[in-house]
C-alpha cells in the first residue's frame, strides 16, 4: 500500500546538485517511470496469479465456480486466516515471525471457552458472551505483548521466542483442559450472530474480517506507527537514532498480533463452537505463507495488508477451484509450496540487485 | 570573543578496558567548518557519539552556548540543534526520501485524524522537496524508496535531513568515504555552504587534503585527548599528520604553541597514518599519569601506542577564528 502513490510534481529539471549523472541511465531501459513502477509493486505479480487462477478455475469450471455460494465459501473460510494474516504482515515487516499464533489462538478459545461454560454453556446469555469475547482478546494480547518484551528486550531472536510460546501457550491450554476439546465452550448467541449470521447476505465473519483488514491496512499505509514499523524493519539502528522507541514498538506489534490471534478465537468458536485444541498447529505456516506470497519481504522493510489479502485467497482459491473441477486437492499443498519458495526467490534477487546497485 | 557554540570539557568514555575517550576537549563555533581528525582508534567516532547523544559520558562535560547539558539519547542532542550524518547514512532503505527525512519526527494532519497519528504526506513531500532543492538536489521520483538511488543522491537525502533540522551543529561522520570525485565535491560546497548560514559543520575524516580544503579549523585527537588545535589555512598535511600520530611531540617544546609551530625537521613528512615509530615510545612511558599498557588498549590500532602528555591543548588559535 505505501509504495503504491500516484505520480505527481514530477520535477522538470533531471538531475540534482548531488544526484549522479548515469542514475537514469543505470535503470537500463527508458521505460516511462509509472510503467516501471507498476511493475515493481510486488502485489501486482500476486494479483495477476490470483486473477489467473480465478480465470482458470472458472473457465474450467463454467457456471460451477465462480458462484455466490463458492465465493462466500472462500471468503468464510479465508476470514480467520486473513486476521491472523494482518497481524502477521505487520510482525514480518520489522523482520520478525511469530509461529506462536496457533497455539495462542487455541489458547485464547480454551480461556474464554472454560469462562462460557462456567456461567451459562451452550445457553449463556449475551453478558456471558461479551466478557468471553474480553477474555479471548486479552489473553492473546498479553501472550503477544510478553513475547513482544522477550524480543525486544532481551534479544532473543523472534523464531526462538515465539518457537517457545507456541509450545508454551498450547501446553497451558491442554492442562486446563486434560487435552480434551470441553463442550458447550460456545454460547449459542454468539454462534448464531457472528457465526453463522449474515448482513445483506455477506457473513459476519466475512464483515469482521474485512473490517480489520481495512482498519490495520489504513494503519499501516497511512499512519506514524505505520511507517516506524516499515522504519524498523528497514533499519532498526537507523529508527532508534531517529528517536523511535523501537523497543516498545515491537511490543506493540507483538501485542497486535496476539490481540487478532484472540480475535481469531472468537471468530473460530463461533464459527465452529469447538475449541479445536489438536486443530491449530499448521496455522503459522499458513498465514505466514500467506503474508509472504503477499509480497511481504521476510528480511522486513516492505509489505502491504493488500498483498497478504492476495495471499491469503491464492491457497483458498486453489483449494476450492480443485475440489470443483474434480483434481484432488492435496495438490493445492504442492502447488502453493512451489509459488511459496518462487516469491521468496523473487523477493532475494531483487534485494541482491539492489545491494549491488 | 563569541562563546564556543559547543564545547567538550575533559570527556571521558570507556568501554570496559578500552579508555577509548581520556578526558577529550573540543571545540566549535558558530559558522565555522571545524574538521575532527585522527588516527584510527584516536577516539573520534567516540567522541562524536558524546557529542550527539548516541553514546553516556563516563565524565567531564558539555556545553551549549556556555550553558551545560546532558543527553538522554539522540533525540535530546536534536532537540539542541544537533544532528548527525552517520557514517552508513542512517537510512530506512525502504521509505522514500521524504519519510526518511522526517524520520522520527512525522508531520501529521491537523485534528482528529492528527491524534491518531494520520500522516500528512503531501506536507512532507513539499517540504522535503524543498528541502533538497535548498541544497541543489532534484530527486526525479520523491516517492522511490532510497534503496533506488544513487550513493550520491542517498548521501544528499542523509545531508538534507541534517540541514533541515539542525540549527546548531551537524556532524558529518566521514561524508565523502563512499563516494566519487565529483559527488564529493558537491558534498563540500554543501558543507560550505551550510557552514556560511551560521550553523557550525563537524566535519571527520581521514582525507587530509580534503580537510584542508574545507575546514576552517582543524582538531586532532590522538590516544583519546585533543592534542593540537590548528587554522585550516596555515596548516599543512606534513603538520596534521605529525599531530596524528604524534611524531611531532619528538620535536615540542613545552610552549602549548609548539604544537602548531612548523616543524620542518619532523621526520613525519614521510609517514602515513600507520606503524610509526615506536623508538619514541620508551622515553615518555609513565611520565603521563596513563600507563603504557592503558594507553595501547586504548588505541587499538596501529597507531604507536604512546601516552599523551599531559599537554594543554592550544586553545588561542580557535579563539582567533572569529566566530559569528
Amino acid at each position: 500500500m505505501t509504495t503504491t502513490r500516484p505520480e505527481g510534481l514530477q520535477p522538470a529539471a533531471e538531475n540534482g546538485v548531488l544526484a549522479d549523472a548515469p542514475a537514469g541511465a543505470a535503470d537500463g531501459a527508458a521505460s516511462p517511470s509509472l510503467l516501471r513502477r507498476a511493475a515493481s509493486v510486488s502485489e501486482l505479480w500476486t494479483f495477476l496469479i490470483l486473477a489467473a487462477l480465478v480465470a482458470f478455475f472458472t473457465i474450467a469450471a463454467p457456471g460451477k465456480f465462480f458462484t455466490t455460494y463458492d465465493l462466500t465459501q472462500i471468503a468464510v473460510n479465508a476470514a480467520i486466516y486473513l486476521v491472523l494474516g494482518v497481524g502477521m504482515t505487520y510482525v514480518v515487516i520489522t523482520a520478525g515471525i511469530d509461529l506462536s499464533i496457533g497455539s495462542v489462538l487455541v489458547l485464547a478459545a480454551v480461556a474464554a471457552g472454560e469462562y462460557n461454560i462456567h456461567h451459562g454453556g451452550a445457553g449463556a446469555g449475551w453478558g456471558t458472551v461479551a466478557v468471553c469475547v474480553v477474555i479471548a482478546l486479552v489473553v492473546g494480547a498479553a501472550w503477544g505483548a510478553l513475547q513482544g518484551v522477550v524480543v525486544a528486550t532481551e534479544k532473543v531472536p523472534p523464531l526462538i521466542v515465539t518457537l517457545g510460546g507456541l509450545g508454551a501457550a498450547l501446553g497451558i491450554a491442554e492442562l486446563a483442559t486434560g487435552g480434551q476439546d470441553p463442550a458447550d465452550a460456545a454460547a449459542t448467541n454468539l454462534q448464531n450472530t457472528l457465526g453463522y449470521g449474515k448482513l445483506l447476505g455477506i457473513p459476519w465473519l466475512v464483515i469482521l474480517a474485512a473490517a480489520v483488514t481495512l482498519v490495520f491496512g489504513l494503519v499501516l499505509g497511512t499512519t506514524r506507527f505505520g511507517t516506524h514499523t516499515f522504519a524498523i524493519g528497514s533499519n532498526p539502528a537507523a529508527s532508534r537514532r531517529a528517536g523511535i522507541r523501537v523497543g516498545r514498538h515491537l511490543v506493540k506489534v507483538y501485542a497486535l498480533m496476539g490481540l487478532l490471534a484472540g480475535l481469531g478465537a472468537v471468530m473460530w468458536l463461533a464459527s465452529y463452537g469447538t475449541t479445536s485444541i489438536a486443530g491449530h498447529s499448521t496455522d503459522n505456516l499458513k498465514v505466514i505463507t500467506a503474508v509472504v506470497l503477499g509480497g511481504t519481504s521476510l528480511f522486513g522493510g516492505r509489505g502491504s495488508v493488500l498483498g497478504t489479502v492476495i495471499g491469503v485467497f491464492i491457497p483458498a482459491v486453489l483449494s476450492t477451484g480443485l475440489i470443483v473441477i474434480g483434481v484432488q486437492q492435496y495438490w493445492q499443498d504442492v502447488a502453493v509450496g512451489v509459488v511459496l519458495v518462487a516469491a521468496v526467490y523473487i523477493d532475494q534477487m531483487r534485494r541482491r540487485t539492489r545491494e549491488r546497485s | 570573543m563569541a562563546e564556543p557554540l559547543l564545547e567538550a570539557r575533559g570527556v571521558v568514555k570507556r568501554f570496559g578496558h578500552v579508555h577509548a575517550l581520556q578526558g577529550a576537549d573540543f571545540t566549535a563555533f558558530a559558522g565555522e567548518v571545524v574538521a575532527l581528525i585522527g588516527d584510527n582508534g584516536a577516539g573520534k567516532s567516540t567522541l562524536v557519539g558524546v557529542l550527539s547523544g548516541v553514546l553516556a559520558p563516563d565524565g567531564g562535560e558539555i556545553r551549549i552556548d556556555g550553558a551545560p547539558v546532558r543527553f538522554g539519547g539522540p533525540q535530546d542532542a536534536r532537540r539542541h540543534g544537533l544532528e548527525t550524518v552517520y557514517q552508513d547514512l542512517s537510512l530506512a532503505q525502504d521509505l522514500d526520501a521524504p519519510a526518511n527525512l522526517y524520520l522520527g519526527r512525522e508531520l501529521v494532519r491537523g485534528g482528529l485524524l492528527g491524534r491518531i497519528g494520520v500522516l500528512d504526506r503531501p506536507a512532507m513531500r513539499r517540504e522535503a522537496v524543498r528541502a533538497f532543492a535548498e541544497l541543489g538536489v532534484t530527486l526525479k521520483d520523491p516517492s522511490a524508496p532510497v534503496a533506488a538511488l544513487s550513493g550520491g543522491q542517498r548521501q544528499s537525502v542523509a545531508v538534507a535531513r541534517a540541514v533541515a533540522f539542525a540549527n546548531r551543529v551537524i556532524f558529518l561522520d566521514e561524508p565523502t568515504a563512499a563516494l566519487g570525485v565529483v559527488q564529493r565535491a558537491r558534498v563540500l560546497e554543501t558543507v560550505r555552504r551550510v557552514a556560511d548560514r551560521g550553523i557550525c559543520v563537524v566535519l571527520i575524516s581521514h582525507n587530509m587534503p580534503e580537510v584542508l580544503s574545507v575546514a576552517d579549523r582543524v582538531e586532532v585527537l590522538r590516544l583519546g585527548r585533543r592534542v593540537a588545535s590548528l587554522r585550516g589555512a596555515e596548516t599543512t598535511i606534513e603538520e596534521l599528520v605529525g599531530a596524528m600520530t604524534g611524531s611531532l611531540d619528538r620535536a615540542a617544546d613545552p610552549a602549548p604553541s609548539a604544537q602548531v609551530a612548523s616543524a620542518p625537521a619532523s621526520p613525519a613528512t614521510d609517514s602515513a597514518p600507520g606503524p610509526g615509530r615506536p623508538d619514541a615510545e620508551p622515553r615518555t612511558v609513565g611520565a603521563a599519569g596513563t600507563t603504557w599498557a592503558e594507553a595501547a588498549e586504548a588505541t587499538e590500532a596501529a597507531t604507536p601506542a604512546r601516552p599523551a602528555t599531559p599537554q594543554q591543548p592550544e586553545h588561542q588559535r580557535a579563539e582567533d577564528e572569529e566566530a559569528r
